[in-house]
């Protein structure tokens, strides 16, 4: 996976803040209530100091007390301080209580926060995805797969990470931080002031040595990127290594990027000690300066002992909190990068499909109408290529590599669009322009195997029965049956439910292919296109497919794309295609007919070998002597045919 | 496209595995690579405590302040009471320092250490654990694995350290104020410990939970990019869609109902805290009033009461991450205690030396007379023998060939001559003598290898033309780059042999990877080449020039060339022809063809298929 990460960043799109408001789609209330709850927990917070300072000074002590009114009239109904004296428990169970309710909007808090995250998480996620499975084929093959899912994984968390943790809690800390100061400016005005002016020094520290620090990560991010690397090269490449003998190579390429990550990362760790140390020592100065004055201040009689200790408190809630305050603000400005890679993702243009786009039935004549196509950035591939196909009819069309003969499929099922100024032709069905349809109403009524099928990881079963909602048992299996797939699929330990794909057993290609048919076949669908999709099985599983095949296909439009001959013979049509160009077309027998045609060549030199072929392996059987007779051959090739 | 594949292998299944359960929880396999670092353990272990101590005194700062200066109304002292604070600040902040410096440079160290035995002990494993074990899996282990252990070992015994004495210290300071307040304190721990315990266990779990769900949706993600074509020739956009929102909506849910848990845990400890602080409020208030303790003290005591909940979250969370790493452990000192299959022994080490140190002026010089003697093969992870009794001399400058269709098994003799593998039964001679005789190391440094899925190393052209001769000169490069025609390749890319290939040689095409790498084999002017159906991907234009040079790279040295296409090994004096895995026919093309075996129909075949791509 490269790490082109700073690429494309400056490309426009959707501007940053609409694209969160657009992802916080769902999750303001929950970020409102989050927030809401962290007032709660920052104000309730302040009530305990206060208890306890009531408690030191009026209750213990002798002091007028300095709660407000409608606290010390409730007091007074309970029987005064000296009541409380006898009863201090009574103070301890508010201690409880305020906490009990403070806890209780601690969980909240967190709860919301997770929910507004996740929320929010899940938007972006689902979005990404949305957009991703409508964005037009060409936009997939242009970008990398491995770009693409960091996109979607490590930009999210990035921003989600920003939202739900850096915000919320520069919110919670300017909230608490700003509730101490004033409780605190209520206590003693001096001491606050001499408070509050310590507080820029600590976050100017941290947010310089925060934004020292995040630097140096991500350089050593990079180079564990770059050995982790080398360690996947040594693994992939393990032949190469053990073959050229270059074990000590590797162990010193290995060790050398070892080290270097190794050092950086301890030359960050002195840094952090250093940062924390110096934080610390921050910190430890700042109550030292509160310590002494308020130690001056209690002589001079202006505060009591109580009132210090909770002002002390007090003081203790500032500092940590404003040593993260600094780490965090250095650390706002990665979301925005993330957001802008997502951006362009999100901007990309979507396939849409024409005004008025019709869904007209598909049982009718295809046209390809003068068609010319060049992918992005390539010279052209088909030259304007112009042919008629029947309804019901079938199709072959024979070419070699590079020839063009998928291209032309993938066009028919608007993989790929022409031009839409029509300079490229068109393609029409029953006289329908495919552009005017509906793409998704086109490509269901057209079943396409692919030259190299996709299986999704799941059982067979539902992979088979994946373009249907709850397909019958029954139906996947007669689908398994046409492709010739339902035996071989019987003799594994788990049948129809054997896990396919990445996390489960490998199909061999041929087994791959013969369920992308049945996949395709569960389709039912007017057009059905296959290309070249039967290349990884052998020539009698072959046969056996066509067969079947040919008895289940009905009144469906069939396009055969090969480059063997024997599979197109069949077919009432054949396209010869060669470099882009229709060179040739006609039946089987037309088109053999032809003097020095390309078709008549290339099946003279296939049928050739497919006799010498059948004639050795009668021979090598049973009789050296003698060859499989002409006519006994025509007679079995006559039995795998489509009537 | 699907590089990212490679990455995530691990089947959801096996994740149950993930609790293992050792002796001293693992720790015990790991003082080989602790012991290096005793010292700063020593070190962390003292000044750690150094650092609780402080920790526990500052509190008494204040109760001092308040009891003799406040109360009393005088400060006299003041100046020496705040030089002790300073005094106390520099020591903790200087054992901080320390102690965390020395927890991460333990940290990294033993992640460093773990990761280069690991890849060490990897250059010497064989081949069938490479094919027993994916690329991605193996590389989990050397990168992720390692680094968790270093963290483990270093952080959890720091906040062992760090939390165990300040708990104790606190308790004994709150004991020797007073020792029935104490109790009383004390008695809320069971209550708080359990809760925070039970409330770990089950977060753990869900976070487990949590990273499943993160690498399905990263799966999720592959496939709807990697399959994209599939869908939408399928039309299942909308049905994946939804999947792939059932799987979010999941993460969701999962997350949230981790969050009940970790809020929990936190309101708990910070409720507790408070729930102490009520205690000595209540009791100890009581006491003050009795005049027997001064504010100053009970304001301590609080503060230590109310101190005691957050080391125990994290000593109990240092305990639970002991738990989870033990899985980590477990399956590093499982790589480093797999053994070789194809191990050299002692006796030959000794002579040749091994594979990091090899002793090369004790090695004999290698002509490349090669024989099977009645060699028996078995895959050590397939039960059928692919070979049987095989016997086949193969003399210096001999080009033999094996043809087969895919999936055959054509390598296998290769891998038995590479010494990949060890023949089950019987013997591989080189030069007369058994291969087990000499090192692996020896035999390989006169092995050129051109493979089929050529693998280049992300560098210059130059680094990696120079793999097998690491003093090749340019000269040579250029010499071996015509004789391959992929000197006009080298030319395109810019800066010639400085040219960057990028990952994997990902900035080339395969056919030009395959070109550069049999210039590599070249370069390295082995004895013995192999030539792994090196050209499968070039151009037939490319591939004939490649045809022609072979004659003169093959010349003098014994020569393997395993093939598809056939047409390219007539001239091979002699042809194994290999199906299901097993020899069927051997001999000169002329002979074979005169045979009409299974030799003469895949000829025939692919000549008809040749003749047709040739004129599509």
């Amino acid at each position: 996976m490269k790490r082109n990460k700073e690429k494309n960043t400056k490309t426009g799109g959707i501007p940053t803040g609409r694209l969160l408001l657009l992802f916080l789609k769902g999750s303001k209330g929950f970020f409102a209530v989050s927030i809401l709850t962290s007032l709660a927990v920052a104000a309730l917070d302040m009530v305990n100091p206060q208890i306890i300072r009531y408690t030191v000074d009026s209750v213990i002590g002798s002091e007028p007390s300095a709660l407000p009114a409608f606290v010390n009239s409730a007091i007074d109904r309970l029987g005064g301080p000296a009541a409380l004296r006898e009863k201090l428990w009574i103070l301890a169970l508010a201690v409880v209580l305020v906490a009990l309710v403070s806890a209780v909007f601690r969980y909240l808090q967190r709860l919301y926060n997770t929910k507004a995250a996740e929320t929010l998480v899940k938007t972006m996620r689902d979005r990404l995805f949305r957009h991703i499975q409508s964005l037009p084929f060409a936009w997939h093959m242009k970008h990398q797969t491995g770009d693409i899912i960091q996109r979607c994984t490590s930009d999210v968390d990035t921003v989600k990470n920003f939202l739900s943790e850096q915000l919320t809690s520069v919110l919670r800390i300017v909230i608490q931080v700003a509730l101490s100061l004033a409780v605190m400016y209520s206590m003693n005005i001096r001491l606050a002031a001499a408070s509050t002016l310590t507080l820029p020094v600590i976050l100017l520290y941290s947010a310089f040595f925060g934004k020292k620090i995040g630097s140096r990560f991500r350089d050593c991010d990079e180079n564990e990127g770059l050995l982790s690397a080398i360690a996947q090269e040594n693994l992939t490449g393990v032949r190469v290594v053990r073959a050229f003998g270059r074990e000590k190579y590797e162990r010193e390429r290995f060790r050398a990027q070892n080290d270097k990550y190794t050092s950086l990362w301890l030359k960050l760790s002195k840094l952090m000690a250093a940062f924390w140390g110096m934080g610390d020592l921050l910190s430890g100065a700042q109550v030292l300066i509160i310590l002494t004055l308020g130690v001056q201040t209690c002589l001079a009689g202006e505060m009591k002992p109580g009132a210090f200790i909770a002002f002390m408190t007090y003081n203790s809630m500032l500092s940590w909190p404003i040593r993260r305050l600094g780490r965090t603000i250095s650390e706002l400005s990665k979301a925005g990068i993330s957001l802008r890679r997502l951006s362009d993702i999100l901007s990309s243009p979507v396939e849409r499909d024409r005004e008025n786009a019709c869904e007209p039935d598909l049982h009718g004549d295809i046209v390809f109408d003068n068609v010319r196509f060049a992918y992005e950035d390539c010279p052209e591939l088909l030259h304007g290529i112009s042919f008629k196909v029947k309804a019901g009819s079938t199709v072959g069309i024979l070419g070699g590599t590079g020839s063009g003969k998928s291209t032309l499929v993938y066009l028919l099922d608007r993989l790929y669009e022409l031009p839409a100024d029509g300079s490229g032709g068109k393609i029409t069905v029953g006289g329908v322009d495919i552009a005017d349809m509906r793409a998704r109403y086109l490509r269901k009524n057209i079943g396409m195997v692919l030259q190299e099928p996709y299986l999704f990881s799941r059982s067979l079963a539902d992979n088979i029965g994946i373009t249907r909602e709850n397909l019958p048992m029954e139906e996947i299996r007669e689908a398994a049956r046409i492709a010739c797939l339902d035996e071989t699929v019987c003799s594994f330990a788990e049948g129809y439910n054997t896990f396919v794909g990445e996390r489960g057993v490998t199909l061999s290609g041929g087994q791959k292919q013969r369920a992308a048919i049945a996949r395709m076949l569960t389709e039912k669908a007017p057009i059905l296109v296959f290309d070249d999709s039967l290349s990884a099985v052998d020539a009698e599983t072959d046969a056996a497919i066509r067969k079947e095949l040919d008895s289940h296909l009905g009144d469906a439009t069939v396009f055969l794309i090969s480059h063997r001959t024997s599979t197109l013979m069949n077919a009432d049509w054949i396209l010869v295609l060669d470099r882009g160009r229709l060179v040739e077309q006609g039946t089987h027998a037309a088109l053999i007919a032809a003097e020095n045609g390309l078709y008549r060549r290339i099946y003279e030199i296939q049928r050739a070998g497919a006799e010498e072929e059948k004639g050795e392996e009668a021979s090598g059987r049973e009789d050296p002597g003698e060859t499989t007779s002409e006519p006994e051959k025509e007679a079995m090739e006559g039995g795998e045919s489509r009537e | 496209m699907n590089k990212t594949q490679t990455e995530k292998k691990t089947p959801p299944k096996k994740k149950k595995e993930e609790y293992v359960r050792l002796p001293y929880f693992g720790i015990n396999r790991l003082i080989p690579f602790l012991a290096k670092y005793r010292g700063r353990l020593l070190v962390m272990l003292i000044l750690g405590i150094v650092g609780s101590l402080v920790d526990i005194a500052l509190p008494l700062f204040q109760r001092y302040a308040i009891d003799n200066y406040i109360t009393k109304g005088i400060a006299d002292t003041l100046p020496i009471f705040i030089g002790a604070y300073i005094l106390t600040l520099i020591i903790q902040i200087v054992a901080n320092c320390i102690t965390t410096y020395n927890a991460s440079h333990v940290e990294m160290m033993i992640g460093h250490d773990l990761k280069q035995t690991c890849f060490d002990h990897l250059q010497t494993l064989s081949f069938s654990y490479f094919n027993q074990n994916s690329v991605g899996y193996v590389h989990a282990r050397i990168m992720s694995d390692t680094s968790r252990i270093g963290e483990l070992v270093s952080w959890v015994l720091m906040d062992s350290i760090w939390h165990t004495s300040y708990i104790v210290g606190s308790m004994i300071v709150m004991f020797s104020i007073h020792p029935l307040l104490a109790a009383a304190v004390v008695l809320v721990v069971p209550l708080a410990a359990l809760l925070i315990a039970v409330c770990l266990k089950k977060l753990t779990q869900l976070n487990r939970n949590i990273r499943e769900l993160n690498s399905q949706i990263s799966g999720d993600y592959n496939e709807g990019i990697t399959g994209a074509k599939t869908i939408k020739t399928l039309v299942i956009e909308d049905k994946i869609t939804g999947e792939f929102m059932d799987d979010t909506q999941k993460m969701r849910k999962t997350s949230v109902r981790a969050t009940h848990f970790r809020g929990l845990l936190f309101s708990t400890v910070s409720f507790f805290s408070f729930v102490a602080l009520a205690l000595v409020l209540w009791r100890g208030g009581l006491i003050t009033e009795r005049q027997v303790m001064e504010i100053g003290t009970l304001s301590a005591f609080m503060s230590y009461a109310q101190g005691l909940m957050d080391p125990l979250l994290w000593l109990i969370d240092a305990v639970s991450t002991l738990i989870n790493t033990q899985v980590n452990i477990e399956r590093v000192t499982k790589l480093l205690q797999t053994k070789s299959d194809v191990a050299d022994t002692k006796e030959v080490v000794e002579r040749y030396g091994d594979t990091f140190s090899p002793k090369r002026e004790n090695w004999e010089e290698l002509h490349g007379d090669i024989a099977f003697e009645d060699v028996s093969f078995t895959y050590p992870d397939g039960e059928e023998k692919v070979l049987e009794h095989f016997s086949l001399k193969v003399p210096q400058g001999t080009r033999v060939a094996i043809v087969g269709e895919t999936g055959a098994g054509k390598s296998t003799l290769v891998n038995l001559v590479c010494r990949f593998y060890e023949p089950t039964e019987g013997r591989v001679l080189i030069d007369g003598r058994d291969a087990r005789e000499r090192s692996q190391l020896w035999l390989h440094s006169n092995i050129g290898y051109v493979l089929q899925s050529p693998h280049l190393f992300s560098g210059s052209v130059r680094d990696n033309l120079r793999y097998g001769k690491p003093d090749a000169t340019d000269e040579e490069i250029w010499e071996a780059l015509k004789t391959v025609s992929a000197d006009a390749v080298v030319e395109r890319m810019g800066k010639g042999l400085d040219s960057e290939v990028g990952e994997g040689g990902d900035l080339l095409s395969t056919g030009e990877k395959q070109l550069l790498s049999f210039a590599r084999a070249i370069i390295a002017d082995p004895r013995i080449l192999v030539l792994d159906e090196a050209t499968s991907s070039v151009d037939t234009v490319t591939e004939q020039i490649i045809q022609n040079a072979l004659g003169k790279v093959t010349e003098g040295r014994t020569s393997f060339l395993i093939a598809h296409r056939l047409s390219t090994v007539r001239d091979a004096d002699v042809i194994l022809v290999v199906k299901d895995g097993r020899i069927v026919e051997q001999g000169s093309h002329a002979e074979l063809m005169k045979r009409h075996g299974y030799y003469h129909s895949l000829y025939t075949r692919q000549f008809e298929q040749e003749a047709v791509e040739s004129l599509m």
